[in-house]
């Protein structure tokens, strides 16, 4: 796909910047930014799990031990916001910010000041989510938001001044992804090296271009929910309230038109990555490249028109039923495309198994429970039973754990050596994989069965039937949990040295990010490479 | 002499066997009683389906479950044989193809998209589109409706036709939850006022909610709605089998959303029919009392009773609340306060005021409806002298009715 006409080692030398705290307060390089986001999301995914880790205790008896029920549903929602909007989606943007320029021949991002606010906003914002677990403790407010992540109205009105916090944070985190997005999509509509086409655009920058244009055409409709929601809490309006002409559910279709492209927001950048890796260690090219762009396209677009699955349950006529069981079900066809070219980029290739291999192929694997239960979630009639269940908590980590944070960690295996320069310890990685796929399924296995049998999801205590299966999971979580300190420490230690590994740091890696030596200066393609 | 000898020998095998059949017993209580091996319940699927509903939906579950495995090891089995047979260290050689090339590679790329339309469209999509309608369908041929109300964190049944209504409860033991107790068999799935209902029969299910969004939701009956205020829902059971079934609340409704249960009694018709003609004559025993003059020690014990199943949640057995979010009736302005304006009318914000209409905007509820006149006017006087309060005074349940 590339072709280099101009070597990028003569410009190494000029990174003159200031030292210390202020470097990273004032810097304008993608890569420093892509790191601090990188930092930021591995940290808020240990805050994140810690909170788990305290629900999964809780849960694992019957009967009340370690909390007050109120203090339970503030931990699940807060847990829920914390990996999605500080873990996650920072460490895409991290992805994007360190690899995009790298990848299509760019000096930097587009927009390099704004690159830096963007992530500056999120530090605040995570305060603000949590500050109020911190408050109660000193006898200020009830605590953090109780809703759970989807701050579903009526309760959400009711609720104390956690929800108040939570709404101003979201807000922030959204300006910050939006500003992202922003960056991303003039980064790669206008600095793509002479000769990179759209068609010749890696497909992770694909996958992220599509992604910044569904937070563009979401996230205000979130905003706008949540901002009305702040209205009916303090300025006396009835957007929620029967009682004042609105209506409950219209929260319910106002979120998820933003919740359910979030899916798709979280995931399409591992699909983009998922392919590179997947060709590097098959040292044969991407199969498939055209489908792949155009089935991003389709589930972008598809995404936005099938929120309604998420409140099947709510009530509602017939032929809304039918059609948004059957949009949904046709996602079905162009992730089928991606599973498709996925394996078909394996067959007949020349595979080796590294650490970012094993990752994509259980990644592959995982994400395949993941969107066939999806598959079958979408059937109003089983859902009836599924919905509000352990079931769904089940269905929706396999999408978010092992699609979007086993995909990230793909991604670090995968580019970690080109960032730091050298090589993480592959028997410290294979561990960590073998760990982290193994406990996994302990957790999540036995939550499919609990929902089946009957346990509804966010319950403090449960019936004395289900009691096996949660014994079960806490121990998966919390050895799942202990394993993701492997990865934080192989990342330190490759961070602070190790092997040094060439420009290509892999035998089969193809692509203009492969041409920089490893670590890449802090400039890098000052002159643009010429794409053939 | 042959018994003794009998005897002998078995005392000899116990004796020469000694341990092996003893550790072995041992052994096997012991695997029996860890959780997780043998002994324990583990259900790998829905609970035994009641109703039509629930029996179709445990059979398109059950073809989708086969549907969607029968996907995952065929193409699982593809990756997994190209991962053994396709590897570097075996010496195989990359391929460089990046699509299909020619029409047979065209073809095979196609069938599984033809395959997965199929299983989409037809084979799950037309017994899908059946089901729905046979689950939306309330109204034709109902028997009789039964009207549910959520409220934090109970269910009010209604039977509009008899004219009865009641409030669910959760009866386990706080102590239970609290792990001071051994817990019961039904733990968190027991009620003191299960809702009964004729099997047989299709009972059109109305609901709504007076607080904020719940969900009624028993597994055996295949059939989960929400339960959204200001607005009515329905949905529709018919109980093929006598017998009890349990359920919870199923939407995160705040603290106790854990401690919501649904207990339906199914029975035959005419015990139906004798439940409610009782329940009837309970329900007149009830509003009879609302004429006659209470004293003060009747409307204290009445209301202590009723206290502790609808308030205590929030404002705690000793009334000291949970605040901020669920303040203290001990020492409370409110309660504290006058108890009636001087021409005998409700007092805005004052202590009637607030058990009989709530406060909007917070977790507490209007009573007016929920409760009786009786129960209104005890717990209102149980309220003003407990927890330290003492005012002394008293409201007569024939004053609440005359408030309403």
């Amino acid at each position: 796909m590339s072709t280099l006409t101009t070597t990028p080692a003569e410009h190494v030398t000029h990174d003159h910047h200031p030292g210390g705290l202020v470097r990273w307060l004032t810097t304008t390089n993608h890569k420093d930014i892509g790191t601090m986001y990188m930092t930021f999301a591995l940290i808020m995914f240990f805050v994140g799990g810690l909170m788990i880790l305290a629900v999964r205790a809780e849960l694992f008896q019957p009967g009340l031990q370690l909390m007050k029920p109120e203090f339970f549903n503030q931990l699940i929602g807060i847990h829920a916001l914390v990996m999605i909007f500080a873990a996650l989606m920072p460490a895409a943007t991290g992805f994007a910010n360190w690899m995009i320029p790298l990848m299509i021949g760019a000096p930097d991002m587009a927009l390099p000041r704004l690159n830096n606010w963007g992530f500056w906003l999120l530090p605040p914002a995570a305060i603000l989510l949590t500050l109020p677990f911190t408050l109660a403790l000193f006898g200020v407010g009830d605590g953090a938001l109780a809703t759970g992540w989807t701050f579903y109205a009526p309760l959400s009105v009711q609720g104390g001044m956690g929800v108040d916090f939570a709404i101003l944070a979201v807000h922030i985190l959204g300006i910050s992804s939006i500003m992202g997005s922003i960056n991303i999509i003039v980064t790669i509509f206008n600095m793509r090296a002479p000769g990179m086409t759209m068609m010749k655009l890696p497909l992770f920058a694909w996958g992220w271009l599509i992604t910044a244009f569904l937070l563009i055409a979401t996230l205000p409709v979130l905003a706008g929910a949540v901002t009305m929601l702040l209205t009916d809490r303090h300025f006396g309006t009835h957007f929620f309230d029967a009682g004042g002409g609105g209506d409950p559910i219209l929260f319910q279709h106002l979120f998820w038109f933003f919740g359910h492209p979030e899916v798709y927001i979280l995931l399409l950048p591992v699909w983009g990555l998922i392919p590179h890796v997947l060709s590097t260690f098959s040292r044969k090219p991407t199969y498939g490249y055209k489908a792949q762009v155009y089935s991003f396209i389709a589930i972008g677009l598809l995404s936005v028109i099938v929120w309604a699955h998420h409140f099947f349950t709510a009530g509602m006529p017939v032929p809304a039923l039918i059609y948004f069981m059957f949009s949904t079900m046709a996602i079905s066809l162009p992730l089928a495309v991606l599973f498709f070219c996925w394996i078909a980029t394996m067959w007949k290739g020349a595979m080796s198994f590294e650490t970012p291999m094993l990752f994509a192929v259980g990644f592959i694997v995982l994400f395949g429970i993941a969107g066939l239960t999806g598959l079958i979630l979408a059937d109003v009639a089983a859902d009836a039973q599924y919905h509000h269940s352990y079931f769904v908590v089940a269905h929706f980590h396999y999408a978010l754990f092992a699609g979007g944070i086993m995909g990230v960690m793909t991604g670090v295996y995968y580019w970690l050596p080109k960032w730091t320069g050298h090589m993480y310890s592959e028997p410290l990685g294979k561990l960590h994989f073998w760990l982290t796929v193994v406990s996994f399924n302990l957790t999540f296995i036995p939550q499919f069965f609990l929902g089946l049998a009957g346990m509804p999801r966010r319950i403090p205590d449960y019936a004395l039937q289900f009691a096996e299966f949660n014994a079960i999971s806490t121990v998966g979580a919390f050895i799942l949990g202990i394993s993701q300190l492997l990865f934080a420490w192989n990342v330190w230690l490759c961070v602070r040295g190790g092997r040094k590994v060439a420009a290509r740091v892999w035998e089969g890696a193809e692509g203009l990010e492969w041409e920089l030596p490893s670590p890449p200066p802090h400039h890098s393609w000052e002159v643009q490479p010429q794409v053939r | 002499m042959a018994s003794r000898v009998f005897q002998k020998h078995i005392d000899n095998t116990a004796s020469a066997a000694p341990t092996a059949s003893r550790l072995l017993r041992r052994l096997f209580t012991t695997i029996a009683l860890l959780p997780g091996i043998a002994g324990a319940e583990y259900k790998f699927n829905f609970p035994e389906p009641v109703t039509p509903i629930a029996r179709e939906t445990l059979h398109i579950h059950n073809e989708f479950m086969l549907i969607i495995t029968t996907l995952f090891v065929v193409v699982f089995a593809i990756m997994i044989y190209s991962m053994i047979r396709h590897r570097k260290s075996i010496g195989h050689q990359p391929a460089k193809f990046t699509g299909p090339t020619g029409k047979l590679q065209w073809f095979w790329a196609l069938v599984p998209f033809a395959i997965l339309l199929f299983i989409d469209f037809i084979l799950m999509g037309i017994p899908a589109v059946q089901a729905i309608i046979t689950m939306e369908d309330t109204k034709t041929r109902a028997d009789m409706v039964l009207k549910v109300t959520g409220m934090q964190w109970k269910w009010q049944y209604e039977y509009p036709e008899a004219g009865i209504k009641f409030i669910s409860t959760l009866s386990t033991p706080r102590e239970q939850i609290a792990n001071a107790e051994s817990k019961g068999e039904n733990y968190l799935l027991e009620v003191d006022n299960p809702v009964v209902l004729p099997v047989g029969k299709k009972v059109r299910v109305l609901l709504t909610s007076t607080d904020v969004i719940h969900t009624w939701w028993v597994p055996q009956f295949g059939v989960k709605r929400d339960a959204v205020p200001g607005f009515l829902r329905e949905t529709w059971v018919q109980i093929d089998k006598p017998g009890i079934y349990r359920g919870q609340c199923a939407e995160l409704c705040g603290k106790d959303h854990g401690f919501m249960p649904v207990v339906v009694h199914a029975v035959p018709e005419p015990e139906y029919l004798a439940w409610l003609e009782a329940k009837k004559a309970e329900a007149k025993a009830a509003a009879g009392g609302a004429d006659r003059t209470w004293s003060s020690d009747e409307l204290i014990a009445k209301g202590k009773e009723v206290y502790e199943k609808q308030c205590v949640a929030c404002h705690q057995p000793n009334g000291q609340g949970m605040p901020p979010a669920f303040p203290a009736l001990a020492g409370s302005p409110i309660v504290k306060g006058p108890l009636l304006a001087k021409d005998g009318k409700i007092l805005k914000d004052s202590h009637v005021d607030r058990v009989m209409n709530g406060k909007a905007g917070t977790a507490m509820q209007a009573f007016r409806n929920t409760l009786s006149d009786v129960e209104l006017a005890a717990v209102i006087t149980y309220e003003r002298n407990s927890f330290g309060n003492r005012q002394g005074d008293m409201i007569q349940p024939a004053q609440i009715k005359a408030l309403r």
